[in-house]
């Protein structure tokens, strides 16, 4: 319970920190109850197409006379829960992969180092392109799945890496001289110790996962559904007189500040994570 | 010397077995995928033009060089042959023209691009950042953090999207469409670089936004590390002057991971390439990549690919080679 307090104390005295709190908290929560309050219909309305802001519709509308507010907080779903696969399968794909090099070592590292470098020098996001026109994508999981194809390697690289530091560590020797199992200080001396690494990282990889899945969908290559952040931009770029149209830009600008907003957020967050569990950086 | 060589040699093997194995990648993805590509093709095929599926099979064969039936080391093996021949295959769409004529047109303009907007931000990063690091507390500080936020939190497309709207179709300062104007003749003459260098305006301002923040920054971080080094307070005992100690005791060493870094910013400018040019609807490899995306032309797919990738280990080549050369440590071993 001491942990939860700290924690929150901590991020509440790091002005960053709370506001990227705040801003992440606030679109998980769009994410989960916001479609109990928002009701996406599809009734088409001509006459009110791309309004500015106004009282009932804060964000403006869309091509067809839509609250364009309804369909972010309805698009957040998807775009987070991509977000939510592709970080959870790439950092548990770089955590066993990252943990078999570091505390293996030998041959097994060798060609796994191999692995990591041909994927880091792979073009990731040309990769994801072709993959996503390859397989056409339907859900949340796959299309977290293809994005994990090459976002694993710099995850295990850096789980390599944390491993390889702790490994020489006093209390490491210790307990490997006490006669323990490699299970066992793998699972209670080390894990513990890359947690906050893994925390950041989780944060990271899912804003890295938002901007590579709206770059998709911004180009158009994976049809998913209208309330889509990046379908939402992939429209008003190529649509309706496109960006050359005044009256496009609070449609265009309502995804692309969505986005900004939760990756700002992400970044702040994962920063102020980082303070709290960095011994050296904490004052009291 | 040995020890140099050595690196190197080292390296130009990784470079290789990533290279044959970014082949190997290449060509499975596009043959051994479930719900293969030639499959559906076939399919597609056969509805659209009302013929027996064996007989798409056949024209598929003639047209792309792709035999169903032949095992998959033998079709890869060929290949190979195909690319080591510097044959990247013909596009699907359009059979007249070759990968290779594609990536002929389109490379000039990328690296034309990509090179300026690395150069700019290179040396204005690397001089920045040893400022910052010099005289603490400057302006410069919050400004560059600000740009490095905005670098990692910001997505390059984002970026490219505003400046379109911003400097483009408010302001009217610089053209987005294309990469030079229609009333220009191409060719080697003045307008025509001077149109070029004017639609170059905006995509490169949106590569050095997203790069010169991060590397301001690094360079920041290196330069303090070095100064704290022996023989730069040394330096300062013997009483040299400011600009020497910087140029010749800091900056040789706090830039090179600097230059190592350029060849990851050069793999995040292709990878950003296919978003950005597309944005600016500049004729360079990303755009030709989306577009083979989005219409399903495989051929063209894997060649461009395979290219980004042969672009990459190259330039990662180039710069863990210059390293070794830059690198006053790895001199004086051996």
């Amino acid at each position: 319970m001491s942990v939860v307090v700290r924690f929150f104390t901590t991020i509440y005295y790091n002005k960053k920190a709370l506001i990227g709190f705040i801003l992440v908290v606030f679109f998980v929560l769009m994410a989960l109850i916001g479609p109990l309050f928002f009701h996406f219909s599809t009734a088409i309305d001509y006459s009110a197409r791309l309004d500015p802001p106004s009282f009932a519709h804060p964000l403006g509308t869309d091509f067809a006379g839509r609250d364009t507010l309804t369909e972010i907080v309805i698009g957040s779903q998807q775009v987070l829960s991509v977000a939510f696969w592709a970080a959870l399968i790439s950092l548990s794909a770089g955590v066993v992969i990252g943990i078999l090099a570091g505390f293996i070592g030998g041959v097994v590292d060798e060609i796994l180092m191999i692995i990591i470098n041909l994927v880091l020098t792979i073009p990731s996001f040309s990769l994801n392109l072709i993959l996503a026109a390859i397989f056409s994508v339907t859900s949340p999981v796959a299309f977290g799945l293809l994005l994990s194809v090459t976002a694993w390697a710099p995850l295990a690289l850096g789980v390599r890496a944390q491993i390889l530091s702790l490994r020489e560590r006093d209390y490491i020797t210790v307990a490997r001289l006490m006669g323990l199992g490699k299970g066992y200080i793998l699972t209670r001396e080390l894990l513990p110790n890359i947690v906050s690494y893994l925390t950041i990282n989780f944060i990271q990889s899912a804003s890295g996962a938002v901007q590579a899945s709206v770059g998709i969908m911004l180009l158009g290559l994976v049809p998913y559904s209208v309330t889509n952040w990046g379908q939402m931009l992939n429209i008003a770029i190529n649509q309706n007189g496109g960006l050359s149209n005044p009256s496009g830009v609070y449609y265009m600008l309502s995804p692309i500040l969505a986005l900004t907003l939760f990756t700002f957020g992400c970044f702040l967050f994962a920063n102020g994570i980082d303070d709290f569990f960095n011994p050296r950086l904490r004052t009291s | 010397m040995s020890a140099r060589i050595r690196v190197i040699g080292k390296r130009i093997i990784v470079a290789i077995i990533t290279l044959f194995l970014s082949m190997v990648v290449s060509f499975v993805m596009m043959r051994e995928t479930p719900g293969n590509v030639w499959q559906g093709l076939a399919y597609q095929m056969a509805q659209s033009q009302n013929i027996p599926l064996v007989m798409a099979y056949q024209r598929l064969t003639a047209m792309y060089h792709y035999n169903p039936n032949q095992p998959m080391i033998t079709a890869f093996l060929t290949y190979l042959n195909g690319v080591i021949h510097g044959n990247l295959g013909v596009s699907m769409l359009n059979q007249n023209v070759s990968v290779n004529q594609v990536i002929a047109a389109a490379l000039p303009w990328t690296l034309f691009v990509a090179v300026i907007a690395l150069g700019i931000s290179f040396i204005i990063g690397n001089w920045l950042g040893v400022r910052m690091a010099w005289k603490r507390n400057s302006f410069l500080d919050p400004l560059m953090t600000g740009l490095s936020v905005i670098s990692h939190a910001v997505p390059s497309f984002v970026i490219a999207l505003v400046l379109i709207v911003v400097f483009s179709l408010r302001l009217g300062w610089f053209p987005y469409n294309g990469a030079f104007s229609f009333l220009v003749q191409p060719g080697f003459n003045l307008p025509f670089f001077l149109s070029a260098l004017d639609y170059a305006c905006l995509p490169i301002l949106t590569y050095v936004l997203v790069l010169l923040g991060t590397q301001a920054m690094s360079m920041k971080s290196t330069s303090l590390a070095v100064m704290n080094e022996d023989y730069v307070s040394a330096a300062q005992a013997r009483g040299l002057r400011e600009s020497v100690i910087v140029k010749r005791y800091v900056k040789r060493i706090a830039i090179l991971p600097q230059v190592t870094g350029l060849a990851l910013s050069f793999g995040g400018i292709l990878g950003a390439s296919a978003l950005v040019e597309t944005l600016f609807n500049y004729p360079g490899i990303g755009q030709f990549l989306t577009n083979a995306t989005n219409t399903r032309d495989y051929s063209e797919l894997q060649g461009l690919f395979l290219f980004q990738a042969v672009c990459m280990i190259v330039a990662n080549l180039i710069a863990n080679v210059l390293y070794a050369y830059l690198d006053p440590r790895v001199k004086t071993e051996g």
